[in-house]
């Protein structure tokens, strides 16, 4: 029980950002690579906010005067994080309007059948 | 409070096998949105309200409407 | 071939993760550069939400990467789904849209712009700030092409919201280099008192420019990949 309280959201994100990679090398659907590609960004950042959590804290904001700023989270990661989101779906999106233009110009959307994207 | 947070990774990780598996791809990007929304609130219990609103209104709505858009100009189903 | 990089790559994955876990124990104090940012971020910078005053404030330069890459990957998307001859009337294929959507779309456009509008104006004081208020307003635009499928972004005002974000932000970045401390994305305001809104300097200023500039580009982002070319 104190193993799941102190690595359940750890286990949870190594969880998901294995499935993603599973997803990007396994699957031939260009759009099936996105979706991996996506679930793997959120597992990373699902990661480092996990590692930026203190016991017992609370968030770093000093919405009401009596809070004390001893027992709050470490806001850099979040800060970080906010950064990295933002960038994932510009990432995202670029690759998907990549792809509408792929399929225009094969037909399909199947990696084995792609010349340059074979690998 | 750890019960609530074990069941809601299983349901997260559940989910992103789902993803894997499902053969038609807008089954897989609603799959991918739930991921998307169980994080956000994963975010919330570990005291993080500004990447839970970002994750929320970026990853979970805004991706998922550029995943399906997509898919309507290519193809619906995997092969 | 494929398979055994494909074994391997996982496993040196999970090794990995494994190790490095081992040295990050759950929930313990890990860095000191976050208790200062907590105890000296009110007074320094003038804002309560400490994450804004390290995204905006401690971290600006950053920040202004961040908009940077956004902004060239819009504009990569834009290159990439270019038409040939021009924009064209989308053919309507499909039965209109219902009234029930038309009428609740009428309603809830301008209370989404005002929302997100309120979040990123009140950034330095609530969770929140340009980029989730500029994603929510993307999402208002998002409910008029579900609704009406012949209405476009009109072009020159998205390019105008977007380019006059990015000039503010970097043209008050340039300013804080000439007057002040003297450094690139210096806080040059007044930091007025805490917890109002007008206080905390240019961090609103910025804010409120990032937030326009986001939703400008994510909703050109969605209007790019609906066009049909010729």
């Amino acid at each position: 029980m104190t193993f799941l309280h102190n690595y359940i959201y750890y286990i949870g994100a190594l969880g998901l950002v294995l499935i993603g990679l599973l997803i990007v090398l396994a699957k031939h659907n260009l759009i099936k690579v996105i979706i991996g590609l996506s679930i793997l960004d959120t597992g990373i950042n699902l990661f480092i906010i996990a590692v930026g959590y203190i016991r017992e804290g609370t968030a770093p904001i000093f919405s009401e005067p009596g809070l004390e700023p001893g027992r709050m989270v470490d806001p850099v990661p979040q800060a970080l994080v906010l950064t990295s989101i933002v960038i994932g779906v510009a990432i995202l999106a670029l690759a998907l309007g990549l792809a509408v233009k792929l399929h225009k110009e094969y037909g399909h959307l199947d990696l084995r059948k792609i010349k340059e994207l074979r690998w | 409070m750890i019960i609530i947070v074990t069941i809601l990774v299983a349901v997260m990780l559940a989910a992103a096998v789902a993803a894997f598996v499902f053969k038609e791809l807008l089954s897989a990007v609603l799959a991918a949105c739930l991921v998307s929304l169980i994080a956000s609130i994963l975010f919330l219990f570990l005291q993080a309200p500004d990447v839970a609103m970002a994750e929320a209104s970026i990853g979970a709505a805004l991706v998922t409407a550029i995943f399906v858009i997509a898919i309507k100009r290519t193809g619906k189903r995997e092969e | 071939m494929r398979t055994t990089v494909s074994i391997v790559l996982l496993a040196v994955v999970i090794l990995g993760f494994g190790l490095s876990l081992l040295d990050v124990p759950f929930a313990e104090r890990k860095s000191q550069i976050g208790d200062y940012y907590i105890v000296n971020g009110r007074d320094q910078t003038g804002a309560t939400n400490i994450v804004t005053s390290v995204v905006l404030d401690y971290r600006g330069f950053d920040t202004l990467g961040e908009i940077t890459v956004l902004f060239v990957a819009a504009l990569g998307l834009g290159a990439v789904m270019a038409a040939a001859g021009g924009r064209r009337e989308r053919p309507s294929t499909t039965e209109p849209p219902s009234l029930v959507l038309r009428t609740g779309t009428n309603v809830l456009f301008p209370l989404l712009i005002l929302f997100g509008v309120y979040i990123f104006v009140h950034g330095h004081l609530t969770p929140g700030g340009g980029f989730q208020g500029g994603a929510i307003i993307a999402s208002a635009f998002l409910l008029v092409y579900l609704c009406c499928r012949e209405r476009r972004i009109n072009l020159a005002r998205k390019t105008a919201a977007d380019s006059l974000g990015g000039i503010v932000f970097v043209g008050l970045g340039l300013v804080g280099l000439a007057v002040g401390s003297r450094y690139f994305l210096s806080d040059f305001l007044p930091k007025g008192s805490l917890d109002t809104l007008f206080s905390a300097g240019m961090i609103p200023i910025i804010y409120i420019a990032i937030g326009i500039k986001v939703g400008a580009e994510l909703a050109g982002v969605i209007d790019d990949l609906l066009e049909e070319t010729e």
